[in-house]
């Protein structure tokens, strides 16, 4: 501003490329100042919710720090506890793992299907797709109670059309140890197949250009070799987000689980989310809770960039010139 | 996208026949998952509608002798559905506002100003998504308490008054869609940048707005984590809360597993109301944000 005040009185007739300069620089500051300003929610947002708690969560875990007492200095202990003593951190990373290696590979392929088949001229195309989309509109909370119920031992709909059809006397699904896991599954699947990936997958397919699939029915290409050698390289990029989401989603499981099955019976289904609660919000160790919290964090970051950097081999970008 | 290949001829010819059976097939197969998909729904709806002796009788009936619509009267009030309902409703309605209106404005700032260090910043509001919600919980969780707002719905509505990660990423890139000419010739006309953003970004603006309200209203109405640690009291309890202490409350010598379908369904409908009115805008919003990578 002070520059403007200092520019001669007749600099608007000489050619001085400096105060031309110095003019757009400050609309530039200007400009500049206005965009903080608009960002500044979000600024201030960041640093309250986000990135202090971050930090905060990040120093806490290296504290004993029970909820009405102040946090003290233990360095690694927690981290030591969780790795070597720990037993339910182990299970509970375990129980995940595996939760997170079935419901991801098979939620993206059924999701890639459902695409598939609503992608092709089916009449009355948007009202299968609202149907499909039905259940991921469910709340996870009702979605269970609908489970629950529908698993019901006795009474429930599977069982009494297991013995009334079969005679079949069907197990308490969601009560037995071997089958509580498979049946969180497959109600994941329920709610996840359908759901926003099948939309991004939809819009993926919806960008492969018809030509290639042409100029393979010239060369007298069946269905899967089309969807082999056209589909899914063209849509990669699309199956590399929905696999990076898929796996940050899946860690985290905690409701589906909290409500039809409490983490039981025997902890088989007891997820490193439930392990994080009971921690931090029962027994309210918040320091233990914390180095949990960062575990995962850094599992969740190395499994991401991992993915990332394997994708170079498998993601084809249409739009690259590649060797 | 498939007119090329459908719109051939197909009737007559001996192929043609083939592939007219085939997309009978295919139809058939749809509609059956479709059922599958809808049918714990359809199942949930017949039972909530039945009596507290039916809703438990081998072998079920597949539809309610007489529909009971008390049902619903009888959740609504008596196990406090109504309170939870509204509860979620208040919860909702001003999360939504907030992170829609300041979401929208930061999305404006990082889509149509130059300064220092925005797209570094930019990067930095992303890696909130990739964020697991328990590594910033218990910091958040001492914080409410220390500010006294444990058993208050300031934790679940007053952090969305900031923006939200995902609704500043989507409407962002929505704007950069929008031609910045109008802005550059409004400027010109000396329109300040908060009359552009009103009066030119908005209006353009639609679907990724309601796109970024319907997910900001599923995440903030199916939201269980967030009410479970930061409230106590029941009557403050939001409706997924309120379903899962139902449940727990459950006195097993009357049944009530109906009105607890009956409950499902009222958290439920909600969603589904404004899936319905939006759905076009919605899958538009996904598409054009260039989600898909």
């Amino acid at each position: 501003m002070t520059t403007r005040e200092s520019t001669p009185p007749f600099a608007d007739r000489l050619p001085a490329p400096r105060a031309i300069r110095t003019r757009m620089s400050a609309a530039r500051r200007r400009e500049a100042f206005q965009g903080y300003l608009y960002i500044s929610p979000w600024i201030v947002g960041f640093i309250l919710f986000i990135g202090g708690p971050l930090v905060a969560s990040l120093y806490y875990s290296f504290t004993y720090y029970p909820l009405l007492m102040e946090p003290s200095w233990v360095g690694l202990q927690n981290y030591a506890t969780a790795f070597f003593k720990d037993r339910l951190f182990w299970l509970s990373a375990w129980r995940t793992a595996l939760w997170a290696l079935t419901t991801v590979p098979l939620g993206i392929v059924g999701s890639f299907f459902a695409a598939l088949l609503l992608n092709r001229a089916v009449p009355l195309k948007t009202f299968w797709r609202v149907l499909f989309f039905l259940p991921s509109l469910t709340p996870e909370i009702a979605a269970a109670l609908l489970w629950l119920w529908i698993l019901q031992p006795d009474v429930g709909i599977v069982n009494s059309t297991l013995k009334g059809w079969f005679g079949i006397i069907g197990p308490d699904w969601l009560a037995g140890v071997d089958t509580a896991m498979p049946s969180l599954i497959m109600i994941s699947l329920w709610s996840s197949i359908g759901s926003v990936r099948m939309l991004i997958f939809l819009a993926g397919l919806q960008g492969v250009p018809q030509e290639l699939y042409d100029a393979a029915v010239v060369d007298g290409a069946n269905w899967w070799q089309k969807v082999w050698n056209i589909t899914l390289p063209m849509i990669s990029p699309t199956i590399l987000l929905n696999l990076i989401l898929g796996l940050i989603g899946s860690l985290q499981v905690f409701g589906l689980a909290f409500v039809a099955t409490g983490g039981g019976p025997a902890y088989a289904t007891y997820f490193f989310g439930l392990h994080l609660y009971q921690t931090a919000f029962r027994s309210f160790d918040m320091g233990y809770g914390s180095a949990l919290a960062w575990f995962l964090f850094t599992v969740i970051l190395v499994l991401t960039l991992i993915q990332i950097s394997f994708s170079r081999r498998w993601v084809y970008y249409a739009g690259d010139a590649k060797d | 996208m498939q007119a090329t290949t459908t719109s051939r001829p197909v009737t007559g010819s001996p192929s043609g026949m083939r592939k007219e059976i085939g997309n009978t097939l295919l139809l058939i197969f749809t509609a059956l998952l479709a059922l599958g998909f809808m049918f714990p729904f359809l199942w949930g709806i017949s039972s909530s509608l039945k009596t507290g002796f039916e809703v438990i009788a081998y072998p079920p009936s597949l539809l309610p002798k007489s529909p009971q619509w008390y049902n619903y009267v009888q959740a609504w009030q008596e196990a406090d559905l109504g309170q939870f309902f509204w509860n979620s409703t208040v919860v909702t309605g001003l999360s939504l506002i907030g992170q829609v209106i300041s979401s929208f404005i930061v999305a404006y700032g990082f889509a149509r100003f130059r300064f220092p260090g925005r797209d570094l910043l930019f990067i930095l509001c992303l890696s909130g998504l990739m964020m697991p919600v328990y590594v910033t919980i218990i910091p958040l969780f001492t914080l409410f308490r220390w500010l006294g707002w444990i058993n208050t719905f300031k934790p679940l509505i007053i952090p969305t008054y900031f923006g939200s990660a995902f609704a500043i990423f989507l409407l962002r890139q929505f704007i950069m869609s929008i031609p910045t000419e109008f802005d550059e010739s409004a400027l010109i006309d000396g329109a300040s940048r908060w009359t552009i953003l009103t009066r030119i970004i908005m209006p353009n603006c639609q679907p990724a707005l309601a796109t970024v309200a319907i997910v900001g209203f599923m995440a903030s109405w199916n939201n269980f984590l967030g009410p479970l640690i930061f409230l106590d009291r029941v009557e403050n309890y939001t409706l997924p809360l309120g379903l899962w202490f139902l449940r727990g409350t459950i006195d097993d010598a009357l049944p009530r597993d109906h009105l607890l379908m009956a409950g499902a369904m009222i958290t439920t409908f909600p969603v589904l109301l404004i899936f319905v009115f939006a759905q076009n805008y919605f899958i538009e919003g996904i598409v054009m944000s260039g989600i898909k990578g």
